[in-house]
């Protein structure tokens, strides 16, 4: 079981979390029109095998959405981060 | 080298099965293919098979960085069925439990697929209603499936838990006779000897660590045992397409997830079929060895780690009793993680690439197992032909950029929903 | 056999009474099944799973391959189970599992004159026809089945209740053996939270396999005593550590009750502990490599410390003439104690030379030593009666020239250690073969927290263990000032280890006439390895599942070495470079039960309950899931069925006024200086120009551009609103718009707060809505003070109510928003004013007739236009979505959009999930599109439904059939517009 560092409520168990995904991902201006920005940011990934930074939901607890750097190989995680707080 | 029957057995026997040769060679890398397929799992195994079956292509290479069905082919639940009902999906899957029937007898090796059938329980009217759509597309396709009732899960699956405590009630469900479970390795070793029997070079530790490249397009591979040319190269590395096209600097709609399986101590014949719970995602069936198989939801992040955690341990496991409260004193033997390609949809690509000389088969979520004689099937089509088998048309790489899903749970881009 | 009259450390003032296949077996509190069995001379214990051998006792610990038993009867029955490790208690009640008719004279036996027609993987070269397709195999199977396992499953009911536990500590030390004591006691001095545990019922590990009352007790009586006096510390015993996790994170199961008949009054049978570590101690100690040569699985033939183990702890001498195999010093105490109570005991080293100490110690015990010699085979038909014995050649590793033979009636062996590293390996750890002490061992750095102790690190010796165990116990909490620890007097057993092939595999032949198991529990032979290995499947991995060695339910604990040992030797390789394979959770299997806990039955997921039902339970409300929701789905009265009783409360509401609960529904605040410009972002139509007081419908896309969610959404004020979402979506909406406001969107001022939970929620419907309301309430209810899609607040009784003016059903209706404490009490009142409840199934009948989406349509897979709602779509703002929802494919007419169903005949009822064909068209493919909702229509008097249908919005007025192939019914239909009840919307305007 991950375990996270939420900058806000401590160490917690990743059952208290949801997943987000891929945080490198930059989601296109809002007005922005070209559906290319669009299909690569909803479809497609970088999906590394070891580095990767990533958003986690402390859904069970403050709410917050948190960048985590994590390791897809080894599991380590480095920085636990809130995701407002964070270089988008 | 010998046919495998009954009669060939014996005779070996007598000489204490000292003249029983290798299943496939070992052959040394040539300098060129026609062909390269890059994955020794099932489903590059049964392309290759196919290529020089179907095509005449034989002058094709797998090239296996580990040991041949190493991956999921070898850590999967072995449910073979044919019960899709998008449009491109369908018809794909059928052609593969198609193939599946006659597997043993065209590989001359037993793959064990056992048509002891799957029931999808349904615990809501909408799932009733759902899965009566589902069952219906199949039935209009020529594909066998059955809705029943209540009772006749009941008398059925009698070890289920059908009283008042159950939190989820079973109101029926759609079954699929045709469905069952198979051998998993013996898949990949069968069609590994099918295809180096007619001529493919099948090549283990080996490792592609790049694309030779001319004018933009694949010519080949670079290999931990040195460069090989190749007229077409095709990815069938599911659970680690993602980083492998990143060699070839493509990005694919891909992240790879763990699931995690289960095997219970052996028992006497107890589950004679395939029960799918549908209120909690999860599945079980039980070997010919007599252990219960089992598995349920991936852990739900990025990871190319072949193991998953404890909190998917306690669902699973209690997804099991909630299921049939009567396995609650039977033991876990083994509990094991495999590396999927979770695609944006849920669907797989069998497709050309933007790059020239480059293929891809992966993206198969959960489904790889029973779709692989299909795959290696229509992939094969695909890399012979420079174009789609009907039956894998949809299955492009680009078909996001033209709104087309092939969603079998309307969950959306966010592959650890699928 | 025999139970000597002295020694051990079992209760001999406490005699019990065990049953085996209906055998009375008189023991002692502090036996195990298998030193009761031993101790009565029950030498067939089981049969083979294979070729149905006899097989016997093995070892005495959780590595034992062959004495799995059905234990206990009936609902708590638990077959595989090992007899090494069920402890004895009073009138246990056991049986084999296997052999007919009995497992001493077993039929099944006859099998083994086949054995050389069914060699590894026979399987996957016959029973493949006659004939093509699955019919043989599956004639095959069925028998196949059968005789795979006879261990018999389980029917009935587990009586029995399991716990879990969340704990936490700095230090988690796995294993209480010396080393795993040093380190648990270095931690526990140093202040840091430490749990230690052992899979044993007492502390000790090895010790205990010492002479009861020797120096070993004495030390290790002392450090338990400290050990138990640091409040910092925690003991569990009778617990396995079965797992080790990311995040340092263990799984453990305690035994509670496992060694008494029942469970004592409110204990549960097993505990299940999820400990969070900072840090581990691995000191789970080494397991013994047996020796493999001919014949080796005859009963009698054991693990060399397993007879030390028998005698020590628990007083059964397993043999009077012993023989003792092996290429180290560790049997010789064994040989020797054995000697001292009377056993012929003879070493067989494959050693040519030995120290001289060792030989007169030996000789001094009375134990005859035969140098570089080995056990080439064993006889004996149902036990083992002697031993052939030959020259050793260190060169080969073989025995060569003429054997003589020696009588015996049990044979130890030993051909080394192998570190338990299970739970080391489980996070990914790969242990390296080291050529010096002939073992995998962990790679110190590969697991950061985890340290290993120790004979699990290699460590020879009980004073290497007990100094290791200390040094990474202080490691593991940085400790200072903790004093020394001085090992117990006694000498210290660190043997010499031999230059051999750490598996020996002595046999010469393996071929059925003596055949030389690899893998006792799964019948793999030697020359099954070397069978796989000639068929090209030399990877270890294939091997073992070729072969199926290593893949029983002891994980191959005694196996594993050997097939890998036989690999190198046919690879001509080193063992280092063919590896090993990975383990996998759990250590020793686990029940389902002990993982799940109390989340059975009702409590397998959680029900939510709406703030009324008592009320509705009270009422003879019938529910149904939604989600984790549990919904009043109708309110039968006299006798009703599903159909009369939702027919008659939607009438009722056609012509009258119902009340249901919608509580449901998720609720979001939406508050802030940006409120407004968030929901116009958020939604395909415009928020900002909402005026405060008003309602509107929105529906929300996902990024791809399908549909993700509808829902009204209330202005309270310039900068604060209240969203309403599905039921489904109420999680997943929030954190979409958590997730914009953190990330891309951080930027604006909003903040979201889910108040699904404060509100409860009455849709009030029907012609008399307003005027019953109007009963309950002062507020102006007309059409000009409250409009359709505005809002009001008021009081019911003395609660403070919202009242918003909305309809799903078409009828004049409102839905009140009450604190949900009080809506129960609301509730009352207004069924007191007349008003009568309806479930959902009225409430998706009156939908459907009106034609608003609802789950059936909101599957993930439609889009705006699909559900006839493109009109919402803003052309003057961007929205989420906004430029996916464009894709070509997306804009296809003949993507299936929403159309009603009206049956021809006004008779045959229509199926959800029927598919739609047009006249002539054969019934083939996926059709042109499929039912997605059906009902009765109380206002129509017949069946109609909704639909997607190719190009449906173009096909109004055409006939098409609905097709259930699963039922064989086929109706034919009216396509119409999707809104069957006043589609112009009048009475819900009036």
């Amino acid at each position: 079981m991950l375990r996270f560092s939420c900058p806000v409520c401590g160490l917690r168990d990743e059952t208290e979390f949801t997943y987000g995904g891929d945080a490198t991902l930059v989601r296109p201006a809002h007005d922005d029109t070209n559906a290319d920005h669009w299909h690569d940011y909803v479809f497609l990934r970088d999906n590394p095998r070891g580095a990767h930074r990533e958003y986690w939901h402390h859904v069970q607890g403050c709410r917050q959405w948190l960048v985590v750097e994590r390791d897809t190989l080894t599991h380590a995680i480095g920085l636990v981060a809130l995701a407002r707080e964070s270089r988008p | 080298m010998a046919r495998y029957s009954v009669f060939s057995l014996a005779a070996k026997a007598l000489g204490g099965h000292r003249s029983w040769s290798r299943a496939w060679r070992d052959p040394v890398p040539k300098p060129a293919y026609d062909v390269i397929i890059v994955g020794g799992g099932g489903h590059g195994l049964a392309t290759a098979y196919y290529l020089a079956k179907e095509h005449g292509i034989r002058n094709v290479a797998v090239i296996e960085k580990g040991w041949l069905g190493g991956g999921n082919t070898g850590r999967n639940t072995t449910i073979v069925r044919s019960n899709y009902m998008m449009p491109g999906n369908t018809m794909f899957y059928e052609r593969s439990v198609r193939l599946w029937e006659q597997l043993s007898q065209d590989l001359n090796f037993n793959v064990m697929f056992s048509q002891r059938g799957q029931f999808n329980l349904c615990h809501s009217p909408a799932s009733l209603d759902a899965a009566r759509r589902r069952g219906n597309i199949m039935r209009a396709n020529g594909i066998d499936a059955e809705m029943l009732d209540r009772a006749e899960v009941m008398r059925r699956l009698p070890y289920i838990d059908y009283s008042e405590r159950a939190r989820f009630p079973i109101l029926g469900a759609v079954f699929q006779a045709r469905a069952g479970t198979a051998r998993h390795d013996a898949v990949a070793w069968g069609f590994a000897r099918a295809a180096d029997r007619l001529g493919v070079d099948i090549i283990q530790q080996c490792e592609v660590t790049g694309f030779l490249r001319e004018n933009g397009a694949v010519v080949g591979v670079e290999t931990s045992r040195g460069p090989i040319r190749a007229g077409k190269v095709g990815l069938a590395v599911a659970g680690h397409s993602g980083h492998l096209a990143a060699r070839a600097g493509l990005r694919l709609p891909i992240e790879s997830h763990v699931l995690q399986a289960y095997v219970s101590e052996p028992l006497a014949p107890m589950i004679d079929t395939v029960i799918s719970y549908g209120a909690a995602h999860f599945y079980i069936s039980q070997s010919d060895k007599g252990g219960l198989v089992l598995g349920g939801d991936i852990d739900g992040y990025n990871t190319y780690a072949q193991r998953g955690g404890l909190p998917i341990v306690e669902h699973t496991l209690g997804s099991a009793v909630a299921l049939i409260p009567s396995l609650s004193r039977l033991r876990v033997v083994r509990q094991w993680g495999g590396v999927m390609d979770m695609s944006m949809d849920g669907s797989p690509f069998i497709s050309r690439t933007p790059i020239d000389g480059l293929y891809i088969n992966g993206g198969w979520c959960y489904g790889g197992f029973k779709a692989t004689p299909a795959s290696g099937w229509c992939y094969a089509w695909t890399l012979a032909k420079d174009e789609p088998h009907p039956d894998n048309a949809e299955f492009t790489l680009d078909r996001f950029r033209h709104g087309y899903q092939i969603d079998e749970k309307g969950a959306g881009p966010t592959p650890n929903a699928h | 056999m025999t139970r000597l009259s002295t020694g051990g450390r079992i209760d001999r003032a406490r005699p019990i009474t065990l049953h085996f296949d209906g055998i009375k077996l008189a023991a002692y509190q502090g036996d195990t099944l298998a030193s009761a069995l031993l101790a009565h001379g029950v030498r067939i214990v089981n049969r083979s799973f294979k070729y149905h051998r006899p097989r016997g006792v093995f070892s005495a610990g959780v590595e034992e391959p062959n004495a799995l038993v059905h234990l206990r009867e009936g609902a708590r029955g638990e077959p595989n189970t090992r007899a090494t490790s069920i402890e004895a208690f009073d009138g246990l009640v056991s049986h084999s599992q296997s052999g007919w008719p009995s497992v001493r004279r077993d039929i099944g036996g006859l099998l083994g004159l086949f054995m050389r027609f069914m060699p590894a993987g026979f399987y996957y070269k016959t029973f493949i026809g006659p004939g093509r397709g699955t019919k043989a195999w599956m004639f095959f199977e069925h028998f196949i089945r059968k005789a795979a396992s006879t261990a018999q499953p389980p029917m009935l009911d587990d009586p029995d209740s399991y716990e879990k536990v969340n704990a936490f500590c700095d230090t988690l030390v796995i294993g209480a053996g010396p080393a795993g004591l040093a380190a648990a006691l270095a931690a526990g001095r140093s202040g840091a939270r430490v749990i230690l545990v052992d899979q044993d019922n007492a502390l000790g590990g090895s010790l205990l396999d010492q002479p009861a009352g020797g120096a070993g007790d004495a030390w290790l009586q002392s450090v338990s005593d400290e050990l138990h006096q640091l409040p910092n510390l925690r003991i569990l015993t009778r617990t396995t550590a079965f797992g080790a996790y990311d995040g340092e994170v263990y799984g453990l199961i305690e035994r509670v009750s496992d060694h008494l008949a029942t469970p004592p009054e409110g204990q549960p049978r097993q505990r299940y502990w999820l400990v969070r570590a900072r840090n581990a101690v691995l000191a789970t100690g080494a397991i013994e490599r047996p020796l493999v040569f001919g014949n080796n699985d005859l009963p009698g033939v054991m693990l060399a410390s397993a007879l030390r183990s028998y005698l020590n702890r628990y007083g059964v001498l397993c043999g009077q003439r012993v023989v003792l195999c092996t290429g180290n010093d560790s049997v010789y105490a064994t040989a020797c104690e054995l000697a001292s109570v009377g056993a012929r005991v003879t070493v067989l080293d494959l050693r040519p030379t030995l120290p001289e100490a060792l030989l007169a110690q030996a000789k001094a015990a009375g134990v005859a030593v035969r140098p570089g010699t080995a056990v080439v085979t064993a006889h004996g038909r149902r036990q083992i009666r002697g031993v052939s014995v030959a020259t050793f050649d260190a060169v080969t590793g073989r025995t060569r020239g003429a054997a003589s033979v020696l009588s015996c009636d049990v044979l130890g062996t030993s051909a080394g250690f192998t570190p338990t590293l299970h739970l080391w390996s489980q996070r990914g750890g790969r242990p390296v073969y080291d050529p010096q002490r002939l073992a995998f061992l962990p790679n110190t750095t590969a697991v950061p927290l985890m340290f290993c102790a120790g004979a699990a690190l290699g460590e020879d010796g009980l004073h290497a263990a007990i100094a290791n165990g200390f040094a990474q116990g202080a490691a593991a909490c940085i400790a200072q000032n903790i004093g020394t620890l001085a090992p117990p007097a006694l000498p210290s057993d660190g043997w010499r280890r031999e230059a051999l092939m750490p598996s020996a595999i002595l046999a010469q032949t393996g071929d059925a006439a003596m055949p030389a198991f690899v893998d006792l529990q799964h019948d793999v032979k030697r020359s099954d390895i070397d069978l796989a290995h000639r068929e090209g499947y030399v990877s270890v991995e294939h091997a073992k599942r070729y072969t199926t060695g290593g893949m029983a339910t002891d994980q191959g604990k005694t196996s594993n070495v050997h097939i890998l040992s036989r690999l190198a030797e046919l690879r001509g390789t080193t063992l280092g470079d063919v590896g090993t394979t990975t383990f996998r959770p759990p250590y020793t299997p686990i029940a389902f039960g002990a993982i799940v806990g109390r989340e059975l039955g009702p409590h397998f997921r959680p029900t939510r309950r709406s703030p009324m039902q008592d009320w509705h339970q009270a009422h003879g409300a019938r529910f149904i899931d939604a989600g984790a929701w549990s919904r009043a789905w109708y309110y039968p009265q006299s006798g009703e069925d599903i159909r009369a009783a939702y027919l008659r409360e939607a009438a009722h509401v056609r012509a009258d006024v119902g009340i249901v609960d919608v509580s449901t529904l998720g609720k979001i605040a939406v508050q802030g200086p940006d409120a407004a410009e968030f929901l116009d972002r958020l939604y395909c139509n415009a928020f900002a120009s909402l005026k405060v007081g008003r309602l509107r419908y929105g529906v929300m896309l996902r990024d791809d551009g399908f549909v993700f969610d509808d829902g009204t959404t209330a202005r309270l004020g310039e900068t604060e609103f209240l969203t309403s979402t599905t039921t489904a979506n109420a999680g997943p909406v929030l954190a979409r718009m958590e997730h914009l406001l953190q990330t891309a969107w951080r930027s604006m001022r909003v903040q979201v707060t889910s108040v699904s939970d404060q509100w409860g929620v009455i849709a009030v419907a029907g012609p008399k809505s307003r005027a019953l309301l109007q009963t309950v309430c002062t507020v102006d209810l007309s059409a000009q003070a409250l409009p359709n899609m505005a809002f009001v607040e008021t009081q019911i009784g003395d609660v403070p109510v919202r009242v918003h003016r909305m309809s799903y059903s078409g009828e004049l209706a409102y839905e009140l928003y009450i604190p949900a404490g009080f809506a129960q009490e609301v509730w009352q009142i207004l069924i007191d004013a007349g008003a009568k409840p309806y479930g959902t199934e009225a409430m998706g009948a009156l939908r459907i007739e009106k034609g608003h989406v609802a789950g059936g349509e909101l599957d993930g897979r439609t889009t705006l236009k699909d559900l006839a709602l493109e009109r919402l779509a803003s052309r003057r703002k961007p929205f989420v979505g906004a430029v996916l929802r464009l894709r070509p494919k997306l804009e296809d007419l003949a993507r299936p959009s929403l159309v009603g169903l009206e049956v021809l005949d006004r008779q045959t009822p229509l199926k959800s999930g029927a598919l739609l064909f047009s006249g002539g068209k054969p019934i083939s493919g996926h059709g042109d599109g499929y039912v997605t909702s059906t009902t009765w229509s109380p206002t129509l008097g017949g069946p109609i439904g909704l639909a997607l249908l190719a190009y449906g919005q173009g096909r109004i007025g055409e006939t098409i059939r609905c097709v259930d192939l699963l039922s064989g019914t086929n109706v034919a239909c009216r396509v119409v517009a999707p809104c069957f009840v006043d589609p112009e919307g009048v009475r819900q305007n009036g």
